[in-house]
């Protein structure tokens, strides 16, 4: 794939609910929007804008009702839910407002666990990966700690090294900051902005706070379903 | 995490470990069922291995014996006529078996008969004294009858010889006459003959009325007594399977033409009984079954219910359908497989328990100990698979569950 092929193009995307029944209605209209290979944005918008129904189709996790979405270049409207699940896996990585990490495994496996699903048999190769990731976000002595016996913001943490552990393209994360203190908050976005820094990772950044937003490279604004703002890639913005 | 263990069987075991009280209440849940199910069946198959051993040594699996007397009328309707006659069925005189020393010899060389015992019955009056009861007197060729009928195991007194002037007789009868060991006493056959014959042992089958009666002499004693010198009135079989004892007795029937009695059809209530145990057997294993599966089913509803969010994420992290299926039929399964090898150990011990103490008044075993490893597998295998079947409504919830509704919660 060439380098200047987006990570993440939507055309003319539309996302209805009740499909042919009376009270159909369309919650995201005609949205366009492209980022580049590490661009860091933010969406923000007011609640029930529709930003996560948004983040789902991104996500792959939902489909949308009409347009076209591409994932690194290709087209994911005709795959089957296998390929969907299978290009989720390797170009997506998920950060949630709540971490939801796997209680029952310790931090460096919930980092292992995306590899695992993917290659089945636990390896040294991914215990090493999975401990440089923990490492990057500074976690390497909790990494034999149970994800329940860690404060909110490690386990913020330990979910942005799980989102990294297949390399992926894009990483969306969904109000990763919204439940942590002030400070916990500065260091995982600065840790996430550290990640978009040295591994050329793509983040999509759903938050409601405006300070870390400007902090972006771009900002997208969503009001009543639709993008108010330009969403193609800005030249440049550092961090 | 283990190297060549697969994400289903990671995820399955350390799902089941989080939630260690509940695993533990349903593997034991599952442990009691299937201890239930051991316990029944092993003590079923050890009562039923008791009673036919008991059976089939105090008869052969299969008695020949010369078929009916019928009277034929000489009298036959002429053309035109109709005859109205009564035909009285004439008594049954003791008969030899035709030519039995050649159907001897022929049924010698199946393979599927063990022993051929040629034997005469008959009633006799036992007399000693002013006392008389009546017997039925078995004359039989020693040697080969004993493989057949394990008297010497019954012999309580003497030894189990019949030789010509000899009888062995039961404790019962001996007590009746006040006779013992090397007493005399006088056999009168219904033929009109008698003979003074020495008591040479006692024995006791554990039934009165079997001890009062049943007497033991020489085939030719029993043969001279009855008139009948030379012939015999069964042939006695005993066959490699007891349970395929009434197929052989009608290719025996078949191939001779004379009537071939099975112990399967003599002791036909025995089989009925069998059945009704069986069957009840069969609907405790079922109801014991179905409540298993009906708890592994509602803990693994519970736990699918209490861990959408986890199943969400694995989703959003690209684990397929199938893998989350897998998961949660593992755990099924896994319960099953743990529940069922305690149970089983359980249930075994269990029948070992029971059969050291419940003993006969002389001690000995009340049934014979038979714990068939066939009896563990199976129980192992079914619970397995009722675990698998239990978890396929919890694992397809798990596995149709809408990430985006499982972690929105």
């Amino acid at each position: 794939m060439a380098d200047d092929t987006p990570v993440l193009r939507l055309e003319g995307v539309c996302k209805s609910y009740n499909i042919g029944t009376p009270v159909e209605v369309e919650v995201l209209h005609d949205i366009e929007l492209e980022l580049g290979r590490g661009e860091f944005v933010a969406l923000i918008g007011p609640s029930g804008s529709g930003k996560s129904t948004l983040l789902n189709i991104i996500g792959l996790l939902d489909r949308p009702t009409k347009g076209s979405l591409f994932i690194d270049g290709q087209e994911t409207n005709r795959l089957d839910d296998t390929a969907i699940t299978g290009l989720r896996g390797h170009s997506i990585g998920f950060v949630f407002q709540y971490h939801y990490l796997i209680s029952a495994f310790t931090a460096l496996e919930n980092v292992m666990m995306p590899l695992l699903v993917e290659r089945n048999f636990p390896t040294d190769d991914m215990r090493q990966r999975a401990a440089g990731l923990l490492a990057q976000v500074g976690l390497t002595p909790w990494q034999d700690n149970l994800a329940n016996n860690m404060s909110g913001g490690q386990q913020q943490r330990v979910a942005i090294a799980r989102a990294l552990a297949m390399n992926p393209a894009l990483v969306l994360a969904d109000e990763p900051t919204g439940n942590l203190d002030t400070k916990s908050a500065d260091t995982v976005f600065e840790l996430m902005q550290q990640v978009n820094r040295t591994n050329g990772t793509a983040f999509l950044l759903v938050t409601h706070n405006m300070e870390l937003a400007r902090r972006c490279h771009r900002i997208v604004e969503v009001v009543d379903g639709r993008i108010v703002t330009p969403g193609s890639a800005s030249a440049s913005a550092s961090a | 995490m283990n190297r060549l263990t697969p994400f289903e069987w990671i995820t399955a075991l350390r799902f089941l470990k989080e939630g260690r009280m509940q695993t533990i209440f349903i593997v034991t849940a599952v442990a009691i069922g299937v201890a239930v199910i051991v316990f029944m069946s092993a003590l079923l198959a050890s009562l039923q291995a008791n009673f036919i051993k008991r059976v089939l040594t105090s008869q052969p699996h299969i008695q020949l014996i010369p078929p009916d007397e019928v009277a034929r009328p000489l009298r036959q309707p002429g053309s035109g006529h109709i005859l109205a006659a009564i035909v009285q069925r004439p008594a049954q005189r003791i008969r030899s078996i035709d030519q039995w020393q050649k159907i001897r010899d022929q049924l010698s060389t199946w393979p599927e008969i063990v022993t051929v015992s040629p034997t005469m019955t008959a009633s006799a009056l036992a007399v000693r004294g002013d006392a008389s009861r009546s017997i039925s007197l078995t004359g039989i060729d020693p040697e080969v009858y004993f493989r057949i009928v394990r008297i010497p195991d019954y012999i309580v007194a003497g030894q189990p010889r019949v030789q010509t002037d000899d009888i062995v007789i039961g404790t019962d009868l001996a007590k009746e006459l006040g006779v013992t060991l090397a007493d005399k006493i006088n056999v009168s056959a219904a033929s009109g003959a008698s003979r003074i014959l020495t008591v040479t042992g006692l024995f006791d089958l554990g039934n009165k009325g079997a001890n009062l009666r049943t007497t033991f002499v020489a085939l030719r004693t029993a043969q001279a007594l009855s008139n009948l010198v030379g012939g015999v009135t069964t042939l006695d079989l005993t066959v490699t399977d007891v349970y395929a004892a009434e197929s052989v007795a009608q290719a025996v029937q078949a191939a001779t033409g004379v009537e071939a009695d099975s112990w399967i059809r003599t002791n036909a209530q025995f089989f009925t009984a069998v059945n009704a145990q069986k069957t009840s057997n069969t609907l405790i294993r079922l109801f014991v079954g179905l409540s298993v599966a009906f708890g592994i089913a509602s803990v693994l509803v519970v736990s699918v219910i209490q861990r959408s969010k986890d199943i969400g994420i694995l989703r959003a992290m690209g684990t397929s359908q199938g893998q989350i299926l897998r998961v949660f039929l593992l755990q099924g399964g896994l319960l099953g497989f743990l529940g069922s090898v305690v149970g089983a150990a359980a249930g075994g011990s269990a029948v070992v328990f029971w059969h050291g103490i419940l003993r006969q008044a002389d001690g000995s075993e009340l049934f014979p100990l038979v714990l068939e490893p066939s009896l563990f597998i199976s129980a192992v295998f079914l619970a397995v698979m009722t675990g698998v079947a239990a978890a396929a409504v919890p694992a397809l919830r798990a596995a149709k569950l809408d990430p985006v509704v499982a972690i929105r919660g």
